[in-house]
């Protein structure tokens, strides 16, 4: 999952840094993630895996860190298997 | 207590209408001559308007963001400039806080800015960032105890007239210009070089004018937290909401007018409908269409005020723009019924139903971050964000 969040992250991003550079808990946001390419990297993500965002993981914390959004998916894909 | 305190009505209502008054007295004046609303502002530093929303722990009396909004929309109705300069001066204090409570520089400026009533400015604004203050140009130097800005800023707002300056810019020298921090400056410790005029249709005294900034400051001056998060969480609404109180009081100022031009009318008329008297009707149901919005986005920020989660979701952003969207809009179709209503009268200067100064100020609304991007950044939301589709919320 990682590694399919950093393929998007690096295509979607649009990040002046690259993301190999970026260690798993850094913060997107600072790194210079937009508003605009944080929801493009939604959609990839909803995409990707099948999932779809819930409103309440809508903010900018689910979207802090590549360990955050690792977070975020896992947690909506367990929420799905349950369903 | 003495005769004269049992005699002044000393509520918040009271205070800020005895502001509007002198607003009121010389908002002509400060619009023809596009200068500063020194009378007003020098009233509601009398009135210890100033610090009202700083809790009272620290000097303040913890004033609500409805009753900021509130003391907006009296002065609104007295003279727009003055009120959007309160209005302002309200939004930075909201920074200091809901931010600055954790820093004690932050908290003794604070209980210094309610001790001395100081008028706080904001340079947000910078050239080459295409209007988007999320980004910044120039960087903060931290040099030991010491930080250094200079910053190219086409618009601080009554800057050569505020007590101090509140500057973003981004962290480091190598930072993203998204990373960015906002730091307050007093007035000893910066200089201003004017470098653009504000001579406008409207809002004519708000002295918007562009300077650049150079400051020096100690750096524990700097806000402990990246303004990302102070932008989200208490700029953007506490603006949308304040300002749209503002433009409240300007439109419900015009429905007044138009009130009493159709009141004057109906008398003369002798018993039979005078013309505009529909036309007047139509425009109260506006009123009351806007007064709800601002009410119920107003609501929204107290609840969301508990849980900072809330305050950064997307679903609370599109409620907040919407509210901007909407007053911004509904404001020019009010004053241009108003201005329909008393007809030349209205039109002409200087007349009991003058509305020509309402609506060159109302046309600033649409403009004070572009409707146009504001609805760029709700559409992207909206293309993750499903509608808030119940009633009651």
């Amino acid at each position: 999952m990682n590694e399919t969040i950093r393929e998007l992250l690096a295509k979607l991003g649009n990040l002046p840094v690259a993301v190999t550079e970026l260690e798993d808990g850094a913060d997107l946001y600072a790194a210079g993630l937009s508003s605009f390419a944080s929801v493009q990297l939604m959609l990839g993500l909803e995409e990707a895996f099948d999932i779809e965002f819930p409103d309440n993981l809508l903010n900018r914390k689910s979207f802090a860190s590549i360990s955050a959004i690792e977070q975020t998916v896992s947690h909506i894909l367990k929420a799905k298997e349950a369903a | 207590m003495s005769l004269a305190a049992v005699a002044t009505d000393m509520s918040l209502g009271a205070r800020a209408h005895r502001v509007a008054r002198v607003a009121a007295d010389f908002a002509d004046s400060v619009d023809r001559e596009g200068r500063f609303p020194k009378e007003a502002v020098d009233a509601m530093k009398a009135e210890r308007l100033l610090g009202i929303q700083i809790p009272a722990a620290f000097g303040g009396e913890s004033a609500t963001t409805q009753e900021l909004a509130e003391v907006c929309s009296i002065l609104g109705q007295a003279c727009a400039a003055s009120a959007m300069v309160f209005a302002m001066h309200q939004i930075k204090v909201s920074s200091l806080v809901e931010h600055g409570a954790e820093s004690e520089w932050h908290r003794d400026f604070m209980r210094e800015l309610c001790a001395r009533q100081f008028l706080v400015a904001s340079a947000t604004t910078e050239a080459g960032i295409g209007g988007n203050l999320r980004n910044s140009i120039c960087a903060i130097e931290i040099d030991g105890d010491t930080c250094r800005l200079e910053k190219d800023a086409t618009v601080i707002s009554y800057g050569a007239h505020a007590d101090a300056i509140m500057v973003t810019s981004r962290a480091r020298a190598d930072a993203a210009p998204g990373d960015q921090v906002m730091t307050v400056f007093r007035k000893s410790q910066y200089t201003l070089e004017k470098t653009v005029d504000w001579d406008t249709l409207g809002m004519r005294g708000t002295c918007s004018d562009g300077f650049i900034f150079k400051g020096e400051a100690p750096a524990a001056q700097v806000f402990p937290k990246p303004f990302a998060e102070i932008a989200a969480q208490s700029m953007l609404a506490s603006s949308h909401l304040l300002w749209s109180a503002v433009w409240y009081g300007i439109a419900a100022d015009a429905v007044l007018r138009a009130q009493a031009f159709v009141r004057a009318a109906a008398r003369k008329a002798g018993g039979s409908q005078p013309p505009g008297a529909l036309r007047l009707a139509e425009t109260s149901n506006l009123l009351q269409l806007l007064k709800a919005n601002i009410l119920s986005g107003l609501r929204a920020y107290e609840d969301a005020k508990a849980d900072p989660d809330q305050l950064s979701s997307m679903a609370f952003s599109i409620a907040m723009n919407n509210v901007k969207l909407a007053s911004s809009e509904t404001i020019l179709t009010i004053i241009n019924q108003a201005m329909i209503i008393c007809g030349i009268m209205g039109y002409k200067n200087g007349t009991p139903y003058s509305l020509g100064r309402h609506l060159r100020d109302a046309h600033s609304a649409q403009l004070m971050i572009s409707n146009d991007r504001i609805l760029g950044n709700t559409s992207t939301m909206l293309l993750v964000q499903k509608p808030d589709t119940s009633l009651l919320g």
